[in-house]
């Protein structure tokens, strides 16, 4: 299964009485890097978790190219094609990073997965470390290892929540050149950050969600700093 | 195929954390010895046991540590979210169920290992008389309590008060399960073995094997989609 966009229409999304989502419609084509900009708690992570198929939406739909899937209706063919970092790391402490990597590579069924891991740990520069259990390494460097459990499978779309949390400036600079290569390989990246300076360079454009809806954001005009202010948050 | 080579990967991976951790082994098996112990005592009458007593302190005891392995075996998948990381991967939400109930029963199985002697030490219970009818009774009920619990702890996994749910849950609904486990149990310890009875209760225990099997598998994509 292949898909070269990503749309939300009119989706929503409640916990009980409240409304993480409400009434979103957002399109995302193969080759951009949409930045998701928002105040905590506006719905970014749910938006995501929707996009990655965890979630239902409440109502409205998501449309993965030509195919509407969503939640228990989505095919192992989609998930295959998702992936996935999220605030929480999905790693397994007790294991090393390499039988972590080795792990989900065989359960997404990566070919030549040995060899895809030590590729992977190589550009995480976890190679030294490859045999030490996850537990003992430091929030950037675990940041570092589920960035490459989420690439791993070649994902079409790549959602990222929080990416750059922990990472050095060095780590920082190579995950911007790594979503470079994925908007080149034509992968369609939704990233969900605060960290707005790093990525005004590299991102296609930007929306923002408050309160669980979409508000315009200016496309022109400043930095993405100045216009996430101006949009008033 | 597929479907059992990532069952194989999901039980694989929760062998490997449990020989590196101990943790559940080591607490399910302290925790059914000192359930045999405290019957001992109270069963137990100048080196004498209460007959017929030694069978529902066998089944107690697998069914209470049981559910202590059900709940820390999901805890430790929801610790770092890494159910989600199970979910979000192409693999068939029947496998990873199967994955997961079969690193449960291995466990539980290696618990059984050691409690079993125990109990046929502690209470003069003759357990190893019919070797392969004992092993079946062990194996079909321990399935069956194994099912229900790992589908029950997949659901209740992100509920804040788990570990009140899952015992109110499950035993309400494997109740026949012990039954047919403390049953079979006590008609081959009775001096006068009753093979048939045994018999009769294993095939109950296979029936509702098949069944809660069937309804686990069944349910298990719909229960972890949200």
């Amino acid at each position: 299964m292949d898909f070269t966009s990503l749309s939300f229409t009119d989706v929503s999304r409640s916990y009980g009485r409240r409304w993480a989502l409400n009434r979103v419609s957002l399109r995302c084509d193969a080759g951009e890097i949409v930045a998701l900009l928002g105040p905590n708690g506006a719905g970014k992570s749910t938006l995501l978790a929707v996009a990655a198929a965890l979630l239902s939406p409440s109502a409205g739909s998501v449309r993965y190219g030509e195919h509407d899937a969503h939640g228990a209706h989505a095919t192992p063919a989609l998930r295959q094609r998702i992936g996935l970092v999220g605030h929480d790391l999905y790693l397994y402490p007790e294991l090393t990073a390499a039988e972590n990597l080795t792990f989900y590579g065989r359960l997404h069924r990566v070919p030549d997965v040995e060899r895809r891991v030590d590729a992977a740990l190589e550009r995480a520069h976890l190679t030294a470390r490859r045999d030490d259990a996850v537990h003992g390494f430091s929030r950037g460097m675990r940041q570092r290892l589920t960035l490459e459990r989420a690439l791993l499978h070649d994902p079409r779309l790549v959602l990222l929540d929080e990416p750059f949390t922990g990472l050095d400036d060095a780590s920082s600079l190579a995950l911007v050149t790594r979503l470079e290569d994925l908007r080149a390989k034509g992968c369609i990246v939704l990233v969900a950050t605060h960290d707005l300076e790093i990525i005004d360079g590299v991102i296609n454009r930007a929306v923002m969600l408050r309160d669980g809806r979409l508000v315009s954001l200016a496309a022109t005009g400043g930095s993405l700093r100045d216009r996430y202010r101006r949009a008033g948050v | 195929m597929q479907l059992l080579e990532a069952a194989w990967l999901v039980t694989r991976k929760d062998l490997l954390i449990e020989f590196r951790s101990r943790e559940i082994l080591y607490t399910t098996l302290f925790f059914a010895v000192s359930v045999m112990l405290v019957f001992s005592f109270s069963f137990v009458r100048e080196g004498v046991a209460v007959e017929g007593a030694a069978a529902g302190i066998l089944w107690v005891a697998i069914a209470f540590s049981g559910t202590l392995a059900l709940g820390r075996a999901f805890e430790r998948e929801r610790q770092n979210e890494t159910l989600r990381g199970l979910l979000m991967s192409p693999a068939e939400r029947p496998a990873l169920y199967l994955g997961k109930l079969a690193g449960i029963l291995l466990l539980l199985a290696a618990v059984e290992v050691i409690v079993v002697p125990m109990v046929a030490v502690m209470f003069q219970a003759p357990l190893f008389r019919y070797p392969v009818l004992m092993s079946g009774l062990l194996l079909t009920g321990t399935l069956g309590f194994a099912a229900v619990g790992t589908l029950f702890a997949a659901m209740l996994v992100r509920t804040r008060s788990r570990d009140v749910l899952l015992p109110l849950l499950l035993y309400p609904i494997t109740v026949p399960v012990i039954i047919a486990g403390v049953r079979g149990t006590a008609a081959l310890l009775q001096a006068d073995a009753d093979l048939p009875m045994a018999r009769a209760w294993l095939s109950m225990l296979v029936f509702f094997d098949v069944v809660f099997l069937t309804l686990a598998l069944w349910t298990f994509e719909a229960v972890m989609t949200e």
